[in-house]
């Protein structure tokens, strides 16, 4: 099997430059995952550098540029790619070297959207001898969206967020948002949607879908997306 | 020669280690109490291995069945083989209600009742009455509930402004000339700079180490870097040789299938078929402790009643529970088990194998969280400014078998106790001139300039080689079942291991992102744990929870209900007695083990 991989080192490449790769098919098999072939290449230039932790798809470390889609290469089967496999960085964010890029941008629009449950209003604190009731139909709600990695596979492929990626908010971070916005738990709902309400954070999304494609855990951000927006619309009818 | 004398410093009052449930907990406990904390993480903090665990948390809620807390303490004792402190028992599973109530004020997306309340399920190892019934004790987002708690705290923490250095790795711990705990040396990862962190306080939350065995549950990031940390500042480590192996691993690749599986109604079956598990836990079956199933899967398989062409694993068996329950209660295994077996469970069994998956030893603390050494006269004291909590600590609430649903339940439990044990100390204890005083950086740098030798023209060692034959030196060595045989090959095993280590050169010199240097440093670490593992184990003649030797079958309260103590120094092993009385209520006296 033969892989062609992004290489930059900054301390020693001007440039980056692909570099070619020979893995024995004997080594892979048909169950083998790409992250166990990038491992086994580790061990023929331990200077190949990329990110991975958990290695079953939970952890979100591991996320790269394949064959021209972002996956994570802990649940993609090599067998199922096709040669010479070409990997990449995620696209749209600086590389720090090889397969690792820098993610600040990304987290960064996460923290703006306050991922965080406002249950009570301001100074009042939580009462802990209780439970918030939530009905399984309010609770199912959140899926969908409370199950995403933070991997970034979503916002780097999405053209909107290459172009403005330090003012449209990209899928990963409107996802979460979105799962703030319908928990029946959270009293700021109307905050939520009137700070989200902006030209860029939000409206920059043009529908393109790369978001729903790349990502591995099978959720949606581009329908979480639109579902703001007809909230948003909602709320400025009532 | 490497100096680390001008390197960068950062002060606050308190450094953690480590940004899993545990670390976070702890660190949002401190920022809302105004101290100023520093998280250290080797990686982005959601991507921590708390972010793996499915089934769930412990806490008698009472929200399915009748529950309370004395009946979860009696199993958690019974469970942990009576090992487990219950002091420190009976404190967590008193906090357990408050504190699963508190994360789901915080957001935790549990699953819900029909009333709205959180949902629970049966686990292994919990009864209600004091083992008389099966209870309903574990709380659950889907099979997803650590992701839930990890991904739920982190966001608290961004609400309470802590500060963290994600992608730093931690190096060791520094001591000032008065040999007081005085912070850190880290690395930061991104451009390989070295530099340290003085704190008043300083917290492992590291987390766990299943990466010392060839077939594991755990993490790439497992390597109890914390551990090692503390050993080598001379300190012990407790309780080494009980780690638990989780019955049902994906066979031969190790990736976890909740316990949730036979929660809901999973069975396993042997070659023939057979539910066999009535034959060891006549009563409560596929749900006893984790150690009595996974002792059970490998006789089956030794016996030749395994599954598969190699009759070497079981099936987990949901094919008869109804399919929407399946994909709504444990999508997360489905998925798992969907990409790495290849099969659906809603229509197939699955092979599976115990599997490497929690240290039930660690740093030794108190229910403060507060480390714990032996004084000359073998007694018993903390070690001032030091802190340890999660996996990484033995406080002991596990004991020799740890209860699933139970590590969740520690890591929230502790790190907001520890926090809130060093505020307290914090409000009264910061002196001013602390971060004067000069701190000894010498020993650190010469570890780390071990790494630098670049004269070699070719490796022919490289460290990953070498971690893979630790790892299987040590599963087949010390796995499920042990002997002296086995531990003494294995002991024999591990000079030549340690010899190579010392010998071992990097290929990779560059300072940006350089995963050979962390991996040479954390097999460093594993390398330290293997030594304090194989010691204690060999030493402990009986059997006991995880501890099962072929030599010595049965427990011995007589002579070993007691913990061990590892140091690094000669590698001695030294006992502290378990504690058996309790804080409010009375102890239970240890008796024979049935399920």
């Amino acid at each position: 099997m033969r892989f062609s991989i992004y290489r930059y080192n900054p301390e020693t490449d001007e440039q980056p430059y692909y570099q070619d790769y020979e893995l024995d098919d004997a080594l892979i098999g048909n169950e083998m995952m790409l992250l166990g072939a990038l491992e086994k290449l580790r061990e023929q230039d331990p200077g190949l550098t990329f990110r991975s932790s958990c290695g079953e798809g939970v952890c979100g470390s591991d996320g790269m540029n394949v064959n021209g889609e972002n996956k994570l290469s802990c649940i993609t089967k090599v067998s199922e790619l096709t040669q010479p496999v070409v990997i990449r960085p995620m696209p749209g964010l600086p590389v720090i070297r090889d397969l690792v890029i820098d993610m600040t941008l990304f987290y960064e629009h996460y923290h703006t959207v306050e991922p965080y449950l406002k249950p009570t209003p301001a100074g009042v604190s939580i009462d802990l001898d209780h439970e918030l009731l939530q009905s399984p139909e309010d609770r199912a709600k959140l899926d969908g969206s409370y199950e995403c990695i933070l991997c970034g596979c979503c916002s780097t492929s999405c053209p909107s967020f290459w172009w403005n990626p330090d003012k449209f908010h990209g899928p990963a971070a409107l996802l979460a948002a979105r799962r703030f916005v319908v928990d029946s738990r959270d009293i700021t709902t109307r905050e939520r949607l009137e700070s989200l309400d902006d030209p860029y954070k939000t409206f920059r999304c043009r529908n393109i879908q790369n978001c729903t494609a790349s990502c591995p855990k099978g959720l949606k951000p581009s329908q979480a997306i639109q579902q703001l927006k007809s909230l948003m619309l909602e709320k400025q009818v009532d | 020669m490497m100096a680390l004398d001008h390197i960068d410093t950062f002060h606050f009052d308190v450094v953690i280690v480590g940004a899993g449930g545990a670390g976070l907990r702890a660190a949002l406990q401190l920022s809302q109490s105004s101290q100023r904390v520093a998280v250290v993480s080797k990686v982005f903090p959601t991507r921590s291995h708390t972010v793996a665990a499915q089934g769930g948390i412990n806490a008698a809620l009472g929200n399915v069945t009748e529950d309370n807390w004395h009946w979860h303490m009696y199993d958690t004792i019974k469970g942990s083989d009576y090992l487990g402190d219950q002091d420190a028992i009976e404190f967590m599973c008193r906090e357990a209600s408050e504190i699963v109530r508190e994360l789901e004020h915080f957001g935790v997306p549990f699953s819900r009742t029909d009333q709205g309340k959180i949902y629970q399920r049966p686990f292994g190892g919990q009864s209600r009455n004091f083992g008389e019934s099966q209870a309903t004790r574990t709380c659950a987002a889907a099979d997803r509930t650590g992701h839930a708690i990890l991904q739920t705290l982190y966001q608290q923490n961004i609400q309470a402004g802590t500060t963290f250095f994600n992608e730093y790795f931690a190096i060791d711990l520094v001591k000032d000339d008065r040999q007081r705990i005085a912070g850190m040396v880290v690395m930061n990862m991104q451009t390989g700079e070295y530099q340290l962190i003085r704190a008043h306080a300083v917290m492992m939350a590291t987390g766990g180490a299943c990466q010392l065995f060839k077939t594991n549950t755990n993490a790439k990031i497992n390597t109890g870097d914390g551990l090692a940390m503390v050993a080598r500042a001379g300190l012990p480590l407790q309780d080494m040789e009980f780690w638990q192996f989780h019955p049902t691993g994906v066979a031969n690749k190790g990736m976890l299938l909740s316990e949730a599986a036979r929660g809901e109604g999973g069975v396993l079956r042997n070659g023939l078929g057979e539910a066999f598990m009535v034959k060891y836990a006549p009563h409560v079956k596929d749900l006893a402790s984790r150690d009595v199933v996974a002792r059970a899967i490998a006789i089956e398989v030794k016996e030749g009643r395994g599954c598969g062409p190699d009759k070497d694993h079981v099936l987990l068996d949901l094919t008869h529970l109804d399919t929407e329950m399946i994909k709504q209660r444990l999508p997360g295994i489905r998925d798992l088990a969907l990409t790495f077996a290849g099969l659906d469970m809603c229509t197939d069994a699955i092979p599976v194998y115990p599997t490497a998956h929690y240290m039930m030893g660690g740093i030794p603390t108190n229910f403060k969280g507060q480390v714990l050494t032996l004084d000359d006269k073998g007694e018993s004291i903390p070690v001032s400014g030091l802190y340890a909590v999660g996996e990484c600590a033995c406080v002991s609430v596990h004991g020799a078998n740890r209860l699933g649903g139970n590590s969740l339940l520690d890591i929230v439990v502790f790190g907001r106790a520890a926090a809130q044990e060093i505020d307290r100390v914090l409000q009264t204890q910061k002196p001013s001139d602390f971060f004067d005083q000069p701190l000894d950086l010498s020993l650190i740098a010469a570890r780390l300039q071990k790494w630098e030798n670049q004269s070699a023209t070719e490796v022919k060692d490289p460290t990953g080689v070498i971690k893979s034959d630790l790892q299987t030196a040590m599963q087949e060595g010390c796995g499920v079942f042990r002997n002296v045989d086995s531990m003494q090959t294995l002991l024999a095993e591990l000079d030549p291991i340690q010899q190579r280590i010392d010998q071992a050169v990097l290929s990779d010199h560059s300072r940006a992102f350089n995963l050979d240097r962390i991996e040479a440093l954390e097999l460093e670490n594993l390398m330290t744990l293997a030594y304090a593992t194989v010691h204690s184990a060999v030493l402990r003649e009986e059997s006991r929870g995880a501890h099962s030797r072929i030599d010595f079958t049965e427990r011995d309260d007589v002579n070993w209900l007691k913990h061990s103590l590892y140091f690094i120094e000669n590698h001695q092993v030294r006992y502290k007695p378990v504690t058996l009385t309790a804080l409010t209520v009375e102890g239970f006296k240890p008796k024979p083990r049935v399920y």
